[in-house]
């Protein structure tokens, strides 16, 4: 039975078109999945699917809609009868858990709230029912939960009651915008599990938006590949996996990092060249009831080589970009030691701290905020060149930004333009010039690809691989997608609540993990086949 | 790369697309013009007493009339309009460069200096504002220079917390991390990647606190404790007219019209500064136009 009819979907802003000629159908207890890169109008054709497009100036066309007893043609429908639908017939998971709740109030209010509108039930029905929704999602001791606010729970759990309000009302359609994306694998893993246990237990339809095709893989029936806001493929999921019939979608395919690739060729005889020893770092927090400490990392020690990557995995909150901070100088450690080629980094004298810093590039995760916005990519990339004074002159900087700029593979000429003016993979790119602008030996890799759309993350991955073999830098590579630390790495350490769990070469460590907790994340990972294959 | 052509719409441009904010830069441009220009184009001179003339209405020898000793009311307006806006652009100046300091060395640093500088600041803000100014000319005697001073000083915690709150929010970016950690000096950082990034609420705040500067000023001369007699102000001139004000309404009336252009212009231009400058409000006053 159709749940939800999608004809001819059509979104234009203005003079331009968002959106064109998308059609698809989600039946009970199916999943559909819309899967593509960032503006691509994944997000843009389920809001207007559901008449939630609130965009200044949007005209939507098309049909959609909402089967079942009573049809409901939602687009351009008056907001009183899409006040009806939402909440009680659509339910809806965004992506980012800890925005979509208010804090302010306690999780029995926020489940309760729709019931409330939509179903006539007094109080102690709706508290009976979000009791047994808390229970459903599992919720560890629901009854004490009821009375939570949300900072008391994790992302996971929190993103656990957005399904739970999503379900409130029984909907015979949820919709779920990447909603794993924000999520650590294994709670990501956990989340899968759970829609698909809900799914067969109230035969919901599910429209599942995600970026991820691995994801997708797990969760949906049915995908439609979407570009430049047109869907290029849309099939069983079986077919689009196995039979590709677009270039765009066998290219999406390539390039998702998965698990089962070649590292880097192992590197035997390379002298060493960052060594850790005991690296402690705490923090101390201000909280409502006082002080307290946060014991970030433990007694972290470990050694990189020339010319070789080491992967630092780790899920949220297990301290790895704290080492990060702690080798940069961005926080003091409370113990430990730190040599980079002898030279001891974190007892330095003032007076030697630049001459350090020099040999340690950082790249960040956001290549968006990791520009100033109001610095040209020339004097982004100079400020290095400026601070140890390694060129003389303005003729000499452009000439070496210039230098820079081919090395990461973009044009000169992106030397005067600002970074609005540059896509997510052209600013990391830029980040990574600026990085390599004072030649330094090692470069810190702060889960650099992991906001970057999967095609533009392989690029930058190759770019990585091609400038190590080129200069022969050595890389801390921290990340949480294994898949990713994978391809670069030669040496794995996997941190968990601050603490080393298991540091081995990569080839070891992949081909048998020793600890369960390595054992976990590595299940945790979307394998490269579909679910319907298995 | 699509974007390129999109998002480079130059503030500028924004700015001349809404009507009331052209307007009120074309008119503050003016009167800059007039005020610095004010010797030269008044008609008569400030002082020129002409008792047989006194409070004539407005004629086409004297546009605004005269007052009770006979001098041209226009020629007064345009100095004391040139006095009133020197003493607001010198004491915001002053306001800017002492409040932003201290703002974000507070926000930069942190620690102990930070608590100590805002709880300064905080007793500054505890008194109200005139009562801080007239404490100031009161130790100091009535004068320009004086005055200049009480504005200024009042209107430091302003700029200070202004630049505090937005140093907050920009120190923690990634890029100024990525600065720290490639061992750029400070001061450099400070340079080039604070203030450039917090200047947005700053500029806003600037044109505010001018308009309220001018009001200030008028406050102050009003009660005496600004420029001195004869030099002509808004303030004064006001003051002067309360006798007269049943038979010589333009003795009050010019003056008090041309605070409120001045100010009104200054509020006008503040608020749409801050719809170009602030990108979450741009795009609120975007979509706002895009419904229209």
């Amino acid at each position: 039975m159709t749940v939800l009819a999608v004809q001819d979907l059509g979104v234009r802003i203005g003079a331009r078109t968002i959106v064109e000629g998308v059609s698809f159908e989600v039946a009970r207890e199916q999943t559909v999945g819309i899967v593509g890169e960032s503006g691509s109008g994944k997000t843009m054709t389920v809001l207007a699917a559901t008449g939630l497009l609130d965009a200044p100036g949007a005209r939507v066309s098309g049909t959609s809609t909402l089967g079942g007893d009573e049809p409901v043609q939602l687009v351009g429908a008056r907001p009183a009868v899409l006040r009806g639908v939402h909440g009680s017939r659509i339910g809806f998971v965004f992506q980012d858990p800890g925005t979509s709740l208010n804090p302010l109030l306690t999780l029995e209010r926020q489940i309760t709230e729709s019931l409330e509108t939509h179903r006539r039930v007094t109080r102690r029905e709706a508290q009976a029912r979000a009791l047994e929704l808390l229970d459903a999602v599992g919720i560890p001791d629901p009854q004490t939960r009821l009375h939570a606010y949300p900072h008391q729970l994790s992302g996971g759990q929190r993103q656990r009651v957005m399904i739970a309000i999503a379900l409130a009302c029984d909907p015979e359609l949820v919709i779920a915008d990447e909603p794993t994306t924000a999520l650590d694998v294994t709670t990501q893993a956990q989340i899968i599990e759970l829609v698909h246990t809900l799914q067969r237990d109230f035969g919901t339809a599910v429209v599942w938006i995600s970026h991820d095709l691995g994801v997708i893989g797990q969760v949906a029936d049915e995908v439609a590949v979407l570009r430049d806001g047109t869907v290029v493929e849309q099939a069983p999921i079986l077919d689009v996996f196995d039979h590709p019939r677009q270039e765009y979608t066998r290219d999406l395919l390539a390039a998702r990092p998965v698990l089962d690739v070649a590292g880097p060729h192992p590197i035997s005889d390379a002298e060493p060249l960052l060594d850790v020893d005991g690296l402690d770092v705490s923090f101390t927090v201000s909280t409502p009831v006082g002080r307290s400490t946060v014991h970030a990392v433990k007694d972290v020690s470990f050694a990189i080589r020339r010319g070789t990557t080491l992967g630092l995995v780790g899920e949220s909150g297990s301290g790895k970009s704290t080492v990060a901070a702690a080798l940069t100088g961005l926080v003091t450690p409370d113990r430990g030691s730190a040599t980079l080629a002898g030279a001891d980094i974190l007892g330095v004298k003032r007076s030697e701290v630049r001459a350090l810093r020099r040999r340690i590039g950082l790249v960040f995760q956001d290549p968006f905020s990791s520009l100033n916005p109001r610095s040209r990519v020339q004097t982004s990339i100079a400020e290095p060149l400026g601070v140890h004074k390694l060129v003389d002159g303005t003729a000499a900087q452009r000439t070496r930004v210039a230098e820079l700029l081919e090395m990461v593979g973009l044009p000169a000429d992106f030397a005067q333009r600002y970074p609005h003016e540059l896509s997510g993979g052209q600013r990391q790119r830029v980040s990574i010039a600026r990085a390599l602008a004072a030649e330094p030996d090692l470069l810190i890799l702060d889960e650099a690809t992991a906001s970057l759309d999967v095609s533009v993350q392989a690029r930058v991955l190759d770019l990585l691989a091609r400038l190590q073999d080129e200069l022969g830098l050595a890389y801390l590579l921290i990340g949480h997608d294994l898949a990713v630390i994978r391809r670069l790495s030669h040496d794995v350490l996997v941190m968990r609540d601050g603490a080393v769990v298991e540091h081995r070469p990569a080839e070891e460590l992949f081909a048998a993990p020793e600890h369960d907790y390595t054992r976990a994340l590595l299940a945790a990972v979307p394998p490269v086949r579909p679910r319907a294959a298995t | 790369m699509t974007t390129t052509e999109t998002t480079r719409v130059s503030s500028w441009r924004l700015l001349a697309r809404n009507p009331v904010t052209a307007i009120s830069a074309a008119v503050l441009l003016a009167v800059v013009v007039v005020a610095v220009f004010a010797n030269l184009i008044a008609p008569h001179g400030i002082n020129d007493v002409d008792v047989p003339d006194a409070l004539q209405p407005p004629s086409g020898g004297h546009w605004f009339g005269t007052d009770e000793l006979g001098r041209d009311v226009l020629s007064r307006v345009l100095v004391a309009t040139q006095a009133s806006m020197r003493i607001a652009v010198v004491s915001v100046a002053f306001a800017v460069v002492v409040g932003v300091t201290v703002g974000v060395l507070a926000g930069y640093r942190g620690g102990w200096l930070d608590t100590v500088l805002m709880r300064v600041v905080d007793v500054m803000f505890a008194f109200p504002v005139l009562l801080l100014a007239l404490a100031v000319v009161a130790i100091l005697g009535p004068g320009v220079t004086t005055t200049i001073l009480a504005i200024g000083i009042v209107y430091t915690p302003i700029f200070a917390r202004v630049a505090r709150a937005s140093t907050l929010g920009v120190r923690t970016e990634p890029y100024v991390a990525v600065s720290r950690a490639m061992g750029t000096p400070e001061h450099v950082i400070l340079r080039r990647h604070i203030l450039p990034n917090i200047a947005g609420p700053l500029i806003v705040q600037t044109s505010l606190s001018l308009a309220f500067a001018i009001l200030s000023e008028a406050a102050l001369s009003f009660l005496g404790l600004g420029i001195q007699p004869p030099q002509p102000s808004l303030g004064r001139m006001i003051f002067d007219s309360q006798g007269f004000v049943t038979m010589a309404w333009w003795m009050a009336v010019f003056p008090g019209a041309a605070i409120v252009v001045i100010v009104l212009a200054f509020n006008l231009l503040g608020d749409g500064l801050r719809d170009v400058l602030d990108p979450k409000q741009r795009t609120i006053a975007e979509a706002r136009r895009a419904q229209r």
